[in-house]
């Protein structure tokens, strides 16, 4: 291969790479910068060491913290409930239906994400046909609403990622090799036994995908809990929204995304050591 | 999930134990069937309410107010509905365009070729996926900040086409994998410059992937909400205009566009679809079967 062959690759990732390097790789480091910062957006904010701000900005949102990790793992725990069967189905059950389910299922993607959750806050509105039959089945107390209550920002953020659990989950099950589960029945093991040791194991790159294409997005979402949610159903985002752009209070934002960003982290890397595989970096398909 | 049908026959007894029997047996369908019905039920809400009469003021209130056609006929009365979606159009089609350019580049390099760097540049395109929206709009408004540069339709357009990379990029990736190269070298082999075969042999077999790209690329920025809401400045997109609507109260004919929008990208999806299909009978064509001229794919 000559020297000239050799650059090509390199001359085709030019343009996207310094795109991504410049507007994400390099506003992360401005982030932590702006974090470090001392001041105010009036008086102008100083370069500076500022660790403080850290500490300042977690303090008062401790509770927005612990909330929208038990709102994103319910979240992401029910959309797995609703996804694994659905995309089950879809893979190898459905036949002809197949192309018509999976439309079913990002349909949602067609229309705008506010509409969908303003949609949901119609369903969900105190006098909604929804809520009576809530009401009727005792779930809700007669005079108990829906709509600004945790479950309503949770029922929203189930909603709206569903499909991102559901697809890496089906393309994991489309890909499954059905003689191994044949071979299962063959070998007189049951339904849920096959099930347990040959579906579910094969499908865990899937199922490990799924989970952190619903769970970190609902972490930092702010949308459902704004217009589904209630005084006391703030998450961070929020916070992170309101310092950022009404109270403009810069340093304590970024440190405060960062804080966020951190957990998040830490919250993947167990769940990787735990579920443990690489099928989120798409190595598993160049090998082929 | 195969368990029911042992029970199923034992259970032919009576019609209650039958019928009993029958819902073991199709639990899965029915299961599934529920959850599509969840996936769309906003959907027909979002239809419904395209006939809502809304309030007094023509601003939705969350109940049925009454049908009524009058949204669809004046569907594009009120003008800061309008302008809102000229702008998302706009920026949409321009972030397209650029983000699937540059994205199915990036793909061609991490399918075709073997590379120092490789690792990284793939790490590159996963992050930004891995990374909460909020976490995005606030870095890039941090540097934007930093250099005191004025918000507005650019940093919309710098972070639009920074979000949809990394989707083309797997999209287009997904298809190039399944490339079968024969046929390229076929089209050397008799005589192409490696320009002409990429011109007439790889780009149309690329094709229904970079359309899907973009498609998707289109689809994401025009529902953008928060990695907009941090850079957009003074510019109102959509859903920007939706999020301050929805505290002084939401004109009806927002439903009525969402629909429209709705309804068009379901057509487009489906050409593609159809136009998919196509491209993939016409690329696996092989000598035995019938002949079709490469000219035409």
């Amino acid at each position: 291969m000559t020297f000239r062959r050799r650059l090509i690759p390199y001359w085709l990732l030019l343009p996207g790479a310094i795109w991504l390097a410049l507007f994400f790789v390099v506003p992360m480091y401005f982030m932590g910068e702006l974090a470090l910062r001392t001041g105010t957006f009036t008086e102008g904010f100083q370069s500076g060491f500022e660790v403080s701000n850290f500490s300042d900005s977690l303090s008062g949102n401790t509770d927005q913290l612990v909330r929208s990790f038990t709102y994103a793992g319910t979240a992401t725990l029910i959309a797995l409930l609703i996804a694994y069967p659905l995309a089950y189905v879809i893979a190898l059950r459905a036949g002809r239906w197949k192309l018509l389910l999976l439309f079913a299922v990002i349909a949602p993607f067609f229309t705008t994400y506010l509409i969908r959750t303003i949609a949901w806050k119609t369903i969900l509105a105190d006098q909604s046909p929804v809520v009576d039959v809530l009401q009727f089945m005792q779930l809700v107390p007669e005079d108990g609403r829906v709509l600004a209550t945790g479950g309503a920002v949770i029922a929203g953020l189930t909603y709206n990622f569903l499909p991102f659990m559901i697809l890496p989950i089906y393309a994991s099950l489309e890909r499954i090799d059905t003689s191994l589960i044949e071979a299962g029945k063959d070998l007189y093991a049951s339904a849920t036994q096959t099930f347990l040791r040959v579906t579910l194991p094969i499908t865990m790159p899937g199922i490990v995908a799924g989970v952190l294409l619903t769970f970190i997005p609902a972490v930092g979402d702010y949308v459902n809990a704004e217009i589904l949610g209630g005084t006391g159903t703030s998450m961070i985002g929020n916070v992170i929204q309101s310092l950022y752009l009404e109270q403009r209070n810069y340093p304590e934002a970024a440190a405060l995304s960062f804080l966020m960003m951190a957990a998040i982290l830490a919250v993947v890397l167990v769940y990787l050591r735990v579920a443990g595989t690489g099928a989120f970096m798409g190595e598993e398909e160049e090998r082929r | 999930m195969e368990a029911g049908t042992i029970t199923a026959r034992r259970a032919t007894r009576s019609p209650l134990a039958a019928a009993w029997g029958w819902l073991r047996r199709n639990a899965l369908l029915i299961f599934a069937g529920l959850a599509v019905l969840y996936m769309l039920v906003p959907i027909l809400v979002i239809v419904l309410f395209s006939f809502d009469a809304g309030n007094a003021q023509g601003e939705l209130d969350f109940t049925f107010s009454g049908f009524t056609l009058e949204n669809w006929s004046d569907a594009f009365a009120v003008e800061a509905v309008n302008d809102s979606m000229i702008t998302s159009l706009e920026l949409a089609t321009l972030s397209t365009i650029a983000s699937t350019a540059i994205g199915t580049l990036m793909a061609m390099a991490l399918v075709r070729y073997q590379f120092f760097g490789r690792r990284a540049t793939n790490l590159l395109i996963v992050l930004p996926l891995a990374t909460p929206e909020i976490v995005i709009g606030a870095a890039l408004l941090s540097l934007f900040i930093t250099y005191n540069l004025d918000l507005g339709f650019q940093t919309l357009f710098i972070a639009h086409v920074m979000f949809s990379i990394s989707f083309v990029v797997i999209v287009v990736r997904s298809r190039l994998i399944g490339f079968d190269r024969s046929i390229e070298e076929a089209a050397a082999d008799l005589g192409a410059t490696p320009l002409t075969t990429f011109r007439l042999v790889t780009l149309p077999l690329l094709a229904p992937g970079i359309v899907a790209a973009a498609l998707l690329a289109f689809a994401l920025s025009i529902d953008d909400f928060v990695i907009s809401n941090f850079n957009s400045g003074t510019t109102v997109t959509f859903p920007l205009y939706i999020f301050g609507a929805q505290l002084r109260g939401i004109p009806v004919q927002v439903n009525v566009l969402a629909t429209m929008l709705f309804a068009v990208t379901v057509i487009a999806i489906m050409l593609v679809l159809w136009q998919q299909r196509r491209a993939e009978r016409l690329a696996s064509v092989r000598p035995e079967q019938e002949v079709a001229p490469l000219q035409q794919v």
